[in-house]
This record gives structure tokens, sequence and C-alpha cells, in this order.
């Protein structure tokens, strides 16, 4: 052993020894560990779009886990790769974590193959929330388009959860054909929850579609909107939550009491990659959740 | 500040040392360019002679010891549908002999990215704090604009740190492990007149050494123009190679991919710095590329080195070195860009 070019053992450092704690996230010091999740069940929701239900293996790491809604995590399929994918289900579930995933690459087509039982890993979770606890008391606009839906639903569940700390619920959801609604078999679910409002559109109906037809701001256009006591959530395309946002923004409602959820290349989760940076922001530590105003102010995110 | 001096013999005697101990890398002579200068790289060295402290400035910088252009983060073993995943921090210590200040202000940025924030990344930290770092101070290079970005001295994240005054070296002391070695060596203290002719030379260096452009206003600036006709000037000529990522001390995005074993029973997580100006940077599956046009990669290079950064840390991720503007195969020089940007402003 060399007496001067001792080695310096990083594992050694005190911040790597404490325990993982999910919500000091700067004490994550593995911050390549994957924790192994078991993929418990698999439900078809389109021909694009399946919702996983992930498990984590370890009893320790699953009690640990815990997420705000917005958050995402990233999902690594062992000899395929990583990629980030926000949460989908309630924040107060500590069984499973549901994750909405839409087949568009390489690791969501091998994702899209798996079959229940499929060991996976994953790490996080990563990134803003939306802020519930700030939204206490108000009206909200729970607003979503297409695939946007996915991390909605987690402030969905919140909302329903938590029903008697809101005033009104409002939940709108459009897609662009009857057959890409996403979780349609939660609809009636989500209705029957007393004083929340949902409202379905979409733009292209087929011969069985009974229901609205137009864009989401259709929607919002007939709503009574107290400016002054909402808060809204947008998920979805940058175009749509543009034009919902600014039509908010017209009835009244603060550009920081808007809360969109950004979608970006990202290879780590941590600021470190730089893949969803602009400029000082990064999408996966500032974001994904940001205020209305803050998006406008990113360049190239609207 | 500790500061000591150190004869050349006893200098060279250290270097002598480490090497018995472990590697030590140094800037070494690799060829000639076709006007017959010298070529440099920081390479592993086997004996103190093959060492040129002399050197102008390196192809490439050091930082490829601590962010390594590939790097294998974790590997996994796979078996009956089950995996294992393994992750190894260790390096070998080492050192690293002859860095000039914008290269270690290059690692000091490279901290506050890596050691600091939000997710500090193990695997730097061990590469960083197992390399024994001793700088020495050099005369300006032409092309290098570090006094603009005030990278031209520096006041920590080294060991040692040497400035030449004739003799003798006078050596700042960064760490304990640097004291020891010093003083194992028949480092003295430093008298008035090493002061003296440490300062001497530090001010004809710093004569040397023109402020070729002015930074200050550049976070404020880099915002005005964002939609300049310059930048698509430049990101015309812009070949969106990834070479001035590549070769500068402080760029540090990467890509991980992921390897599988032809017989599956092995895979490997890699991590690959990548490039801003890479036409794929910002490509999202679906298709969606968020900067499709080589201009726009361009723009926010220099809105996250002089921006960005600034906003983040208080000063510019840019040391001045030019090793960019020197590789660049477009002839895309960061002076002429900033210079510019500034000249749009006022006309």
């Amino acid at each position: 052993m060399s007496t001067f070019l001792y080695p310096y053992e990083v594992v050694r450092e005190s911040e790597m020894a404490r325990p993982l704690d999910y919500n000091r996230r700067s004490r994550l010091m593995h911050t390549d560990r994957v924790h192994k999740a078991v993929i418990t069940s698999i439900i078809e929701l389109t021909d694009m779009e399946k919702l996983f239900h992930i498990r984590i293996s370890d009893d320790g790491g699953r009690q640990r886990f815990h997420f705000q809604p917005g958050q995402f995590v990233m999902l690594e399929v062992p000899g395929y790769g990583e990629v980030p994918i926000s949460i989908s289900g309630s924040s107060s579930n500590k069984g499973y974590i549901p994750l909405c995933i839409r087949r568009a690459g390489t690791v969501t087509s091998v994702l899209h193959r798996a079959r229940p039982g499929a060991v996976v890993g994953i790490r996080g979770p990563f990134g803003t929330s939306f802020p519930m606890q700030m939204m206490h008391g108000q009206d909200i606009f729970l607003i979503a388009g297409g695939l946007g839906l996915a991390p909605l639903r987690s402030a969905i569940f919140y909302a329903t959860e938590n029903r008697s700390e809101f005033r009104n619920v409002h939940i709108l959801y459009g897609t662009r054909r009857p057959d890409q609604l996403l979780f349609d078999y939660q609809y009636e679910q989500w209705r029957r929850v007393s004083g929340v409002n949902l409202s379905i559109i979409v733009e292209e109906p087929d011969d069985a579609w009974t229901g609205e037809t137009g864009l989401v701001t259709h929607l919002l256009e007939r709503m009574d909107i107290d400016p002054h006591h909402s808060y809204a959530i947008v998920c979805g395309p940058p175009v749509m939550f543009k034009f919902v946002c600014n039509m908010l923004s017209g009835r009244g409602i603060p550009m920081r009491r808007m809360f969109v959820s950004l979608e970006r290349r990202m290879h780590c989760g941590m600021g470190k990659c730089c893949r969803c940076n602009i400029g000082s922001t990064y999408t996966c530590i500032d974001g994904p959740v940001f205020d209305y105003w803050s998006a406008i102010n990113l360049k190239e995110a609207i | 500040m500790l500061y000591r001096i150190l004869t050349r013999d006893g200098f060279r005697s250290m270097v002598e040392w480490i090497m018995e101990e472990g590697e030590v890398i140094g800037p070494k002579k690799v060829a000639d360019d076709r006007e017959g200068r010298p070529i440099h790289q920081f390479l592993p060295l086997s004996s103190f002679e093959e060492m040129d402290l002399g050197y102008e400035t390196t192809e490439y910088s050091a930082k490829t010891y601590f962010l390594p252009y590939r790097e294998t983060l974790s590997t996994y073993s796979f078996d009956d549908g089950d995996w294992e995943q393994e992750i190894r921090y260790r390096v070998r210590p080492r050192a690293i002999v002859g860095l000039h200040a914008c290269d270690i202000n290059g690692l000091v940025k490279l901290d506050k990215v890596f050691e600091k924030g939000h997710f500090p990344s193990p695997y730097y930290i061990s590469r960083r704090r197992n390399t024994f770092v001793v700088g020495i101070d050099h005369d300006p290079c032409p092309g290098a604009f570090c006094r603009s970005v005030g990278a031209d001295t520096v006041t920590h994240g080294f060991d040692l740190f040497l400035t030449d005054i004739g003799d003798r070296y006078f050596v700042a002391v960064g760490s304990d492990r640097g004291l020891a070695a010093v003083q194992r060596f028949g480092a003295r203290d430093i008298e008035e007149e090493d002061t003296h002719a440490y300062l001497d030379a530090r001010k004809r260096i710093a004569r040397a050494m023109p402020v070729e452009i002015n930074v200050n206003n550049l976070p404020n600036l880099l915002d005005i123009e964002f939609e300049s006709p310059i930048w698509k000037k430049w990101g015309d000529k812009c070949l969106s190679c990834g070479t001035c990522a590549m070769v500068c001390p402080t760029c540090y995005c990467y890509g991980v991919h992921e390897r599988i074993s032809m017989d599956f029973a092995e895979g490997a997580k890699i991590k690959q710095l990548h490039s801003c100006n890479l036409v794929d940077f910002a490509l999202v599956a679906g298709g969606h590329n968020f900067r499709p046009t080589a201009e726009s990669r361009l723009k926010y290079r220099y809105y996250h080195q002089h921006r960005g950064f600034v906003e983040e840390h208080d000063e510019p991720k840019c040391v001045g070195c030019n090793r960019c503007g020197r590789a660049c195969l477009a002839g895309i020089n960061p002076v002429d860009v900033i210079r510019e940007l500034q000249e749009e402003e006022l006309s």
C-alpha cells in the first residue's frame, strides 16, 4: 500500500453512510443505485399506452419511497436503458407505483412487451411537484390533454382523497379521438366523488361518441371561474397548455397559480447530464412542474 | 494559504518519488503540427524528463481524468429473469502535475456541479479526491482569454501550485498532503526576497495577458440578443460535430446508454460525454427535437456558458482557455462570437 497516494474511499463519506432519505434529496448519495422493482400488473389503456403497477422488492425501500403528485422516477430496464416517467398514482399508496407509459422509444417498447413479474429498476422520485397544500380551500381546475392525464392523475387522486380540503374540484380532459381516452374505466369513479365535476371532450368523434366535441378550451369557456380563489394544473402538449393557460389568464387567474408539467430528454434526473438544461434551469431539478409564469420565461419551453 | 520555497531539484525528487508510488500524469509533447509547433497532451509519464512544463497548452483538457469520455456507471448480471446491479466507485490514486490555472479553475467549476448541489456524484468525487493536483504558472498562450473570465489565477482546488522564480519555485500549498510532500523534499519558509520575486513574476505574467473581452454584461446581453441574426450566421458555420465540448475543460453534459452481452448474462450502464451541439441532444422519444437547428444548439451552448451557469454559480462556466476556438473545424472562436454580439448591441 502506498504511503503518499493513499486511496480516498468515497463510500466512507459520512453522507454516503447515512440511510437513503427521499425527502431530503441532497442526501441521496448512492445516485446510481437502482431499486429493484417487480411489475405486478399491466393494464392496457389504449393501443399506445399501458399502465404498469410496479412494486419495490425491498421492504425498507418500499416504505421509504415517498413521492408528491407531479414527480417522476427514472425507470430502468437493465441492458436496455433508462427513461423518465411521471408517477400516475396516489401519493398515499405505499403498495405499488403506477406508471402510465406510451410506446414511443426503445425502452418503452421493451416495457410494452414485458409480462407481469418482470423485474425492472427505479431511481427517484425526482423533481418538483404540484403544490397541492397551497391550493387548500380554493377552487381547483385539473386540466389534461392527451397523455397529460398521466401526471395529472396523481393530482386527481390527491383531490378526490382530500376532497374536503378544496372548494370546487373541476376535472377537464380532452383527446383527439375517443379511442385515445386514458383511464376511461375510472371516470365513473371520479364522477361519483361528491362535488367533483368531470368533463370529457374529444376533437374527432367516432360514431359511438355521445359526449362533447371540440377542444378542451371549449369546456372552459362556459365555466364560472372565481379568479381570486382558483388554482389550475394543466398537463398536456405545450400547444395545449399555452392556449388553456392564456385563456385562464384572460379570465383573471394569476399565472403563478397555474402549474404545468414539462417534458424534456433526461439521462440522469439529478441535474448533471444537462440534457434537460435550458440556460440555468434543469427540468429535472427545477421542474418538471413549473408555474406558468416561470414556464413562459423559459426559452423554448412553449 | 501557506507558501513554501522548493528548489528545482527538490521538485524533481518529489515528482520522481510520487512516480514510484503511482501514476503521474503530466504535459507531454506528442507531435509537431504543420508549422512545426509542438503539440502537447496530458498523459501518464514514465520519467520526469518526459514532462514538458514549458508547454503552451494541451489539445485536450485534463477533464478526461475526472470525467472520462466513457465510464461504466454500473454493471448487471442477469440470471433467470432476475438481475443484480453492481457499482464500483473505487479508482487508483494518482497525481497530475503541471496544470495551468485555467484547468484548475475548470476543475473548481466542475466541483460546483458534481460535489455540491442536489446530487453529489460519488464517481466524480472519487476521481477528484484520489488525484493529487500540482499546478504551475505559465506565460500567457495566444488566443486565450482566461484573464477576461477571471481564470488566470487560482486560489484553491489544487494540492500545490508552483510559480517559477528563477532557480526555485514559489509554492502555494493547498492541502495537508501537499505540505507533507514539499516538506519531505526540503521546502523552506518564504523570505522577503522570495515574495518580491513572486510578485515580479506575477506582474510580468499579468501584463502579458491582455483582457480580450468584457464578459460582465454577457448574461444580460445574451437574453436581449436571443433572436439576433448573429446566431444564424455562426450556426450556419457550425458543423454540429461536438469537438468544442470534447476539448472543453468544463463541458460535462453526457448521455447514458446500456449494453447487453451476446449471451444475455451481463449488461452495463455506460455514461458517455455528449455535446449540446450534437443533433440528438434534445431529441425526445416520439421524434420531437427541442433544438433541431445548429443555430439553436450553438446559441444554447453560449447561453449555458455565459448566462445559465452565471445565474447558478455567479461566474461563467468558461475559463477562457480557447481550446474550443483552436479545435473548431469551422473556425468558430468564442472571442469573435462574443465580440460580435456586443457590437450588435451597440450598433
